[in-house]
């Protein structure tokens, strides 16, 4: 059996386990082997988007020795999929040896929607879930891995959802990491705006590819006192 | 962070008026602009994009070279190129010319350079009398405001706030109908048009091998500014020029599409010279001052040089939703939005606008829509790593540092960051999401966890993280 190994990140292992449990329960169903190296941590951005890139470079250098063997690299976040891809080679721009290392790794990197997508190529994971939810793009899985339709293919094949459109999904929760508590104000503005075009489309839950920016959202909508869930894609595809 | 003019902020925050401006105006500005670029519309708009940023980049590469052919084309026509390190040169030099010629008033049409270098408050003062002849503009100058947005700067303002603003500044009935508002200011500015001495423009483009300075504008005030008063003086930022008007086939598509969503704005004005000979109109004296203001220090910098490609069309301020947030005015300098957090911490330095580049979600849409393809995100991260080294050499960094080092310790250390997880679950209030603001202890309500809870809940933390589920499930899968 193909084998994936799953890289949950720091905010998964720590936050949300269910998020990661219920990815492994999808790629076991579709018929993968999954294997989760026990040394990971972070990918570094944290560091990295504040300005720190030497500790940055600590944490993605230990990221590229735990994951150095695996045949993929499963990730259920748009955002450290792209840090890696993206932002790995800049940050190891001087050091021959990591940059290697990064460009041996990143084609076998995936974020969790598209390896279901382009490498398992399965579109219906056999899911069901009765209930409206809408869709937010999360800002690096659109606009630095290109993800807009593929979470919404999966989302349509899954039984008994309605998937409701809020207007604009694609603009930005507010989270950005650091900016969520070195600006919080602004953070706040900008997912108070958010929430409230989630709550125009009245579906039940909000549905993304990044738990970071579901913890932000969700945080909002709990203060609102707004009775609508948050959900990762891997959480609603696990659901039978 | 230091220097966060947060009362602003939270001021314009807390506006629901302002906000529903702000709202309303950029999202009348992204809307056109989407149905601008529509590929039905304009099926090369990447294309042109990239042409246009490759064209920028050789451009500001080989700045010496087009500048000098610029100058000697305006000299051919018979202008005068004048070069200036900053707005202090530029005003002595506009002084000294009303000096000269007895002049008493400029007429002004739009620009954001002489906004950078405060022309008007350097020049009225010398009893120069300088009014903006742009619609906003002028609505700002009575308010004695700074634009709020690049190419809408008076976007902040709505039509109740112009009535007001008219009545009190120019003793008119109140009017609240922006066609009757239009017809008020046109009254007051047609004379100011006949009257003036000095017309004074900025710059869109300046064509180097033909020596052109290229204005776009929907109002037609620029064209008047330009040609009506004996003498023009235009202002423009040294990384204004393109190589050859045939460039402009590219740029024009750009600009007025990203800016308001127009395939091409009513005037596009191309000024090359004084009035010839055998011409009936024009100004008779044509200057043109090329402006450096810091300029030269950015272009000295080979990762930040691209800041310089920007043709002010305002995209990145419109899609931004922290500027949509914060509004124009939060911003240190007139520059605002994206392209202001990336440039000002450039030209004024990390003390006074430090805080701007981390004052970003990081979410990418001005990277996404700018015309010239500045990376616009890159650059953020590229100043935050500098602003933190520059911070450190200060020690005003020292706790956050010492932070982020400890963390990055720790997360080369798996075991203890598993230990450290399991410590905060059992430390921090855990059971209801309310919990949090009741139960954070006081040391950690000043820290990232207080500013996190001033805004929105957590959850409970898990009783098990993933590593730990996931070895009680090999465990069970083995036995």
């Amino acid at each position: 059996m193909p084998r994936v190994s799953l890289f949950v990140t720091c905010i998964i292992d720590q936050v949300f386990p269910q998020v990661g449990l219920a990815m492994c329960q999808v790629l076991e169903r579709i018929g993968y082997t999954v294997d989760f190296p026990e040394a990971q941590t972070c990918c570094g951005q944290p560091a990295f988007n504040t300005g720190y890139r030497e500790e940055a470079r600590q944490v993605a250098r230990h990221f590229l020795k735990v994951f150095r063997d695996a045949e993929h690299i499963v990730v259920p976040s748009g955002s450290c999929t792209a840090m890696i891809v993206h932002h790995y080679p800049g940050l190891f721009a001087n050091e021959p040896r990591w940059l290697e290392e990064t460009g041996r790794l990143t084609p076998r990197l995936w974020e969790f929607s598209k390896f279901l997508l382009e490498v398992a190529r399965v579109e219906d994971v056999g899911a069901r879930y009765d209930g409206v939810v809408t869709f937010h793009d999360s800002c690096h899985g659109l606009r630095e891995l290109g993800i807009k339709e593929g979470p919404r293919r999966l989302l349509g094949n899954v039984r008994g959802l309605t998937l409701r459109e809020m207007e604009p999904a694609e603009e930005c929760c507010g989270f950005g990491g650091t900016f969520a508590v070195k600006f919080p104000e602004i953070s706040g503005g900008m997912g108070r705006a958010k929430i409230e075009a989630i709550r125009s489309t009245g579906a039940g839950a909000v549905v993304g590819i990044d738990s970071s920016c579901l913890l932000h959202i969700g945080g909002m909508l709990s203060r609102a006192g707004l009775d609508v869930r948050t959900l990762h894609l891997a959480e609603v595809l696990a659901q039978q | 962070m230091t220097g966060t003019p947060l009362t602003h902020i939270q001021a314009t925050l807390e506006d629901p008026r302002l906000q529903a401006a702000i709202y309303k105006a950029s999202g009348r500005l992204m809307d056109h602009r989407r149905h601008a670029i529509d590929p039905e519309e304009l099926p090369d708009f990447q294309e042109l994009r990239t042409q246009a940023n490759l064209l920028k980049r050789h451009t500001i590469e080989n700045l010496d070279h087009y500048l000098e052919m610029f100058q000697a084309q305006v000299e051919a026509h018979g202008g005068q190129v004048l070069w200036a390190s900053d707005g202090q040169q530029v005003a002595d030099f506009v002084l000294e010319l009303a000096r000269r010629k007895q002049a008493r008033l400029i007429v002004k049409s739009k620009s954001m350079t002489t906004e950078e270098i405060d022309l008007r408050d350097r020049l009225e003062p010398q009893g120069l009398e300088t009014v903006e002849t742009d619609l906003g503009e002028y609505i700002l100058q009575l308010a004695g405001e700074r634009p709020y947005h690049i190419v809408a700067p008076a976007l902040h303002k709505t039509r109740e706030d112009v009535g007001e603003i008219f009545s009190r500044r120019l003793g008119v009935p109140l009017e609240n109908e922006p066609e009757k508002q239009t017809k008020i200011a046109r009254a007051v500015l047609r004379e100011k048009f006949l009257a003036a001495d000095i017309g004074m423009s900025g710059a869109n483009f300046l064509v180097a091998d033909s020596g052109a300075v290229v204005l776009v504008e929907n109002e037609g005030n620029a064209r008047m500014s330009t040609t009506a008063p004996r003498i023009l003086v235009a202002v423009a930022g040294i990384e204004k020029l393109i190589p050859r008007a045939q460039d402009l086939a590219v740029f024009l598509k750009l600009l007025g599409r990203s800016a308001t969503g127009q395939a091409l704005t009513v005037y596009t004005s191309f000024l090359s010279g004084p009035r010839r000979e055998t011409e009936i109109d024009g100004p008779e004296e044509f200057y043109v001052i090329l402006l450096d203001n810091g300029r030269s220090k950015l272009l000295a910098d080979p990762e930040k040089r691209q800041s310089l490609f920007c043709i002010r069309c305002g995209a990145c301020l419109s899609h931004c939703p922290v500027y949509r947030k914060i509004g124009g005015h939060s911003y240190p300098w007139v520059y605002s939005g994206p392209i202001g957090a990336v440039i000002t911490p450039q030209f004024q330095g990390i003390q006074a606008a430090g805080w701007l580049p981390f004052a970003s979600s990081l979410c990418g849409a001005c990277g996404e829509v700018c015309p010239v393809k500045i990376e616009l995100p890159q650059l953020l991260l590229e100043l935050r790593a500098e602003i933190q080294k520059a911070r450190a050499r200060h020690s005003e960094n020292r706790w956050e540092k010492l932070a982020f080092r400890a963390w990055a310790w720790v997360m080369r250390h798996p075991r203890i960051y598993e230990m450290l997880g399991m410590m905060a679950g059992a430390v921090l209030p855990g059971a209801s999401p309310g919990d949090w603001r009741e139960r954070l202890p006081r040391w950690a309500a000043r820290g990232p966890l207080g500013a996190w809870i001033s805004q929105r809940d957590l959850p409970p933390l898990p009783e098990r993280s993933f590593r730990r589920v996931w070895r009680e499930r090999l465990r069970a899968g083995k036995s």
